[in-house]
């Protein structure tokens, strides 16, 4: 069960963040998000405050997972970009490098035109990183550098958890 | 599927709420959601249809403190118990770290229990999961009803595994803590191990 983890190291995350500090800029969007698709937020950059990040998270996770279940039934291998208007704000969501979810809001400062066009450079870098992360992944931990700091996890330190 | 951040210093864990339709799921999570602290809470997300009955799940993030320096956050999932919602059950499951299993105690509802057990296991499967080696609990839920069987017959049928079990109460909070501390300690245990 453990490769099926998804492990972020502070340098991964920088370069993630970095990218997508690019898309929010190139794309005037008002924030960008980047999920896992199991519903857990990856990193993100813009208004975020503004928004319950959390809650957010989980529900385009369940609204991809859905959207994905919806494309099968009838035939599509996937539904690659989902996109809601609203009055003010929109939401563009899309896959990228298969595991993870685009999460963009933007309003009337933006265009979807203009999203679709910067999502599309970021898709790259994105699936290029992750490719390399995959590769990391797989070679196995380098001695040293990541030890991984729950195998002394004790059994106080669990109980103290739940102590009320 | 935990989710291990060290920027952030974050352990993220996902625990599935599983079991037939009125079992009293989305009841378990509107109690740890009641007597939960403002601080350790996340919004509690509940996808319902009109009738309150769970049309695709419920959601709570859950702030457990720090383990060895990193924040433990647990989020709970429901699944809708209706056995036509399987298509939903079955998104809902993908990368539980934990799965815990709600039987209603009634004896009517002892078909649905046993069926639901089995949805469960076909269902984990699909994702690569086994129910034998995942972290699990099972819960027998509305002990105060008078048409509840007696927990040692419910255990010989419902038992999986001998995994723990707990007699609860959804609304009066009997049992639901209990439940949800099995799972997350099986799951924190389950880390020590990688």
């Amino acid at each position: 069960m453990a490769s099926m983890d998804l492990i972020l190291y502070e340098e991964e995350i920088h370069r993630l963040e970095e990218v997508l500090k690019r898309l929010r800029h190139d794309s005037n969007a008002r924030a960008v998000f980047l999920i896992d698709k199991n519903g857990q937020q990856m990193a993100a950059d813009g208004d975020v405050d503004q928004f319950d990040t959390t809650s957010l998270a989980s529900l385009t996770a369940g609204n991809v997972a859905a959207t994905d279940s919806l494309a099968k039934l009838i035939g599509e291998r996937e539904f690659s970009v989902l996109f809601h208007e609203g009055e003010r704000d929109h939401i563009h969501i899309s896959i990228v490098a298969k595991r993870a979810i685009l999460l963009v809001i933007f309003d009337e400062r933006s265009s979807l035109g203009l999203v679709r066009l910067r999502v599309k450079r970021a898709s790259n870098e994105f699936d290029h990183i992750f490719e390399q992360m995959a590769q990391k992944a797989s070679a196995g931990p380098v001695e040293g550098t990541h030890e991984t700091p729950f195998s002394e996890i004790t059994d106080d330190d669990i109980d103290a958890l739940f102590s009320d | 599927m935990t989710f291990i951040n060290y920027a952030a210093k974050e352990i993220n864990c996902k625990i599935v709420y599983y079991g037939p339709g009125l079992g009293g799921k989305t009841t378990n999570l509107q109690y740890i959601y009641s007597k939960t602290s403002p601080d350790a809470k996340g919004k509690m997300i509940s996808l319902a249809t009109e009738t309150d009955r769970t049309l695709f799940f419920d959601f709570l993030p859950l702030d457990l403190g720090t383990i060895r320096g990193f924040t433990t956050r647990f989020h709970l999932y429901t699944v809708p118990g209706q056995v036509f919602y399987d298509a939903s059950r079955k998104l809902i499951l993908k990368g539980a770290d934990g799965v815990i299993f709600v039987a209603d105690s009634q004896e009517e509802r002892m078909e649905s229990n046993i069926e639901s057990i089995r949805n469960l296991e076909t269902n984990l499967k699909q994702h690569g999961l086994d129910l034998k080696s995942l972290p699990y609990a099972l819960q027998f839920n509305k002990r105060d009803l008078p048409n509840a069987m007696p927990v040692d017959e419910l255990y010989r049928v419902l038992n999986y595994k001998r995994e723990p079990t707990f007699e609860a109460v959804a609304p009066q909070g009997r049992g639901v803590f209990d439940t949800l501390k099995s799972v997350a300690k099986q799951i924190l245990v389950e880390l020590r191990k990688r």
